[in-house]
């Protein structure tokens, strides 16, 4: 799969001093959503401002299909579609008029069937005569996605989509991009509903303090650094664990009433059967057990804290 | 891509004007009344007791600096607001990731304060004619400094719109400075009624220079010679151009 976005080496440090990156290289294959995690002043919506032409860079390169972001910025933001994470909207316009005038601001002739097709998919095209400010906070994210397509750009970043939107509108908008995503566009989100990530993204990757830390398939990252565990409901409760059994990944938990056994998700052999044997041997009997893999918010948390604890990129 | 963005030029043009006539009461007429004001004032009542200026009648004397008076304050609060909605707004971030340049984002936001400092103009001219008889000696001329002083002064309110970072900067510079060198800059009066230290002062007043070229363009008779006040005029619209080459650039007050 070839690249649509390269970015190398990419710093920014604002005039204040703080250094928002430093030294990001990533690539951004063609037709993927890729979900971009980090807590917050990570570095994530200076990426996407550079990408987008919002934020001028330090130092580095950011090609878009391409076009340096720079140099041949034209024809990389003709490319580009941007749905910003807060509500900014000219509150008085109607969303025709908007809509509109955003496609002509990225240099596309009027195209009032494409515009209608739009709005329908977005479920605005009822909305199409009503002033912005007379709508709802879902229904101005709507607005502002259907700006950011009106141009029919192949690169899409979305920008925390789903803060202050309902349950259905997020999942409508999951949909959405998933159709976008067949139609050929390549979807950079960033979020901070995990959930989100996990539901929707091919790749992953997680910047912390202005570096990246991991870029990886979310399969493969979530098999790699996801643990599994075997929860073991007891029917008489422990003291603590038996010595015998110190040497095990055990820990006990629920006023002794649950035995929690971690162990490695991509190794064939988990240890389960000899662990359950040796429970046995101690006449530790449960009545109910229970195996569960962290979820893609665990391991960022995880690797947040992991790179705090070192001090990595700092 | 290559060359101009026109697609984009006419977006902003279309989306500026279309707010100028969402809000018409404001945008037009408004001027337009408080303008006739002054003539009705100044012109038919004040004027008709006063003695005439280079030969002309004061109320018809003080026509072309009204008119310029109203045109610099509307090019700068139309072009000013036009840019700064966009920044206090936060939809900015549309037309900075737009692929478009400064020449774009200029001429369409210039253009359309422009093109309502000429209607501006234009109405307070007819409206003038119904209070005070005057007569235009070089139409050309005339609607040669109208276009070059709304576009210079819609440029000029654009970087004010640039440069500010409230509401208040928006009108400080229009209040403070720009309404009192309009003044003082022989709207009302002959530089050459002032004594010779003052006439020598006025002469770095710029308004001066538009006034007095509009003025020679209605009678004939000018502060200064026409291709003087052309000159200047000239040369302050290239100072705007080059100030808003530069805050593209560089992202000045846009991009961080």
């Amino acid at each position: 799969m070839s690249n649509i976005i390269s970015i190398q080496n990419l710093t920014k440090t604002y005039k204040s001093g703080f250094q928002a990156l430093k030294g990001v290289s990533l690539d951004i294959q063609r037709g993927e959503i890729f979900a971009l995690l980090g807590p917050n002043g990570a570095g994530k919506t200076t990426l996407i401002g550079i990408v987008c032409g919002i934020v001028n860079p330090s130092s580095g390169t950011v090609l878009a299909d391409g076009h340096d972001v720079v140099k041949d910025f034209r024809a990389a933001r003709a490319k580009i579609g941007l749905v910003p994470q807060e509500l900014s909207t000219d509150a008085f316009e109607t969303v025709w008029a908007t809509v509109n005038h955003s496609r002509g601001l990225f240099g596309k002739p009027k195209d009032v069937v494409f515009v209608e097709k739009v709005l329908r998919e977005l479920s605005l095209w009822d909305k199409r005569n009503a002033k912005i400010m007379t709508l709802s906070g879902g229904m101005k994210r709507r607005v502002m996605i259907a700006k950011a397509l009106s141009h029919e750009p192949e690169i899409l970043f979305l920008d925390e989509p789903s803060a202050g939107v309902d349950v259905e509108l997020r999942r409508d908008m999951w949909a959405m991009v998933r159709g976008l995503q067949q139609r050929g566009v390549t979807i950079i989100l960033t979020t901070h509903y995990i959930e989100e990530a996990e539901e929707m993204a091919d790749r992953i990757g997680v910047i912390n303090k202005g570096a990246l830390i991991v870029v990886e398939e979310k399969q493969a990252l979530m098999a790699k650094l996801g643990k599994k565990q075997l929860k073991l409901h007891l029917k008489t409760p422990l003291a603590a664990i038996p010595a015998a059994l110190g040497g095990e990944p055990l820990e006990l938990v629920a006023d002794g009433n649950t035995l929690v056994y971690t162990f490695d998700a991509q190794s064939e052999e988990t240890g389960i059967a000899a662990l359950l044997r040796r429970l046995g041997e101690h006449g530790i009997d449960f009545k109910e057990l229970q195996s569960s893999q962290s979820s893609l918010e665990e391991i960022f948390v995880n690797l947040v804290r992991e790179q705090a604890a070192t001090g990595a990129g700092t | 891509m290559s060359g101009l963005n026109w697609f984009a030029v006419r977006a902003i043009y279309h989306f500026e004007m279309a707010r100028t006539f969402r809000t018409l009461v404001q945008s037009i007429a408004s001027p337009v009344l408080s303008t006739s004001l002054y003539f009705v004032v100044f012109g038919a009542a004040i004027g008709s007791r006063m003695g005439s200026i280079d030969g002309i009648s004061y109320g018809a004397f003080i026509i072309p600096g009204l008119v310029m008076l109203s045109l610099l304050s509307e090019s700068i609060s139309n072009a000013s607001f036009g840019i700064y909605m966009p920044k206090w707004s936060g939809t900015i971030y549309e037309l900075l990731s737009a692929p478009v340049s400064f020449v774009e984002v200029a001429l369409g936001y210039v253009g359309a304060a422009a093109s309502k400092s000429v209607m501006l103009g234009v109405l307070m001219l007819i409206t003038a004619r119904l209070f005070v008889p005057y007569e235009i000696a070089h139409p050309l001329w005339m609607a040669l400094f109208l276009v070059l002083t709304a576009v210079t002064f819609s440029l000029f309110g654009f970087i004010i719109g640039i440069w500010a970072d409230g509401f208040e900067k928006l009108q400080i510079i229009p209040l403070m400075i720009v309404t009192p060198l309009t003044f003082l800059g022989g709207s009302f009066y002959s530089i050459s009624m002032l004594p010779p230290f003052w006439q020598t002062v006025t002469l770095f007043n710029p308004v001066v220079y538009l006034v007095s070229g509009f003025r020679w363009s209605f009678y004939g008779v000018a502060d200064v010679g026409i291709a003087t006040s052309v000159g200047m005029t000239l040369l302050f619209l290239l100072l705007c151009l080059g100030t808003i080459w530069w805050i593209f650039k560089t992202g000045y007050r846009l991009r961080s």
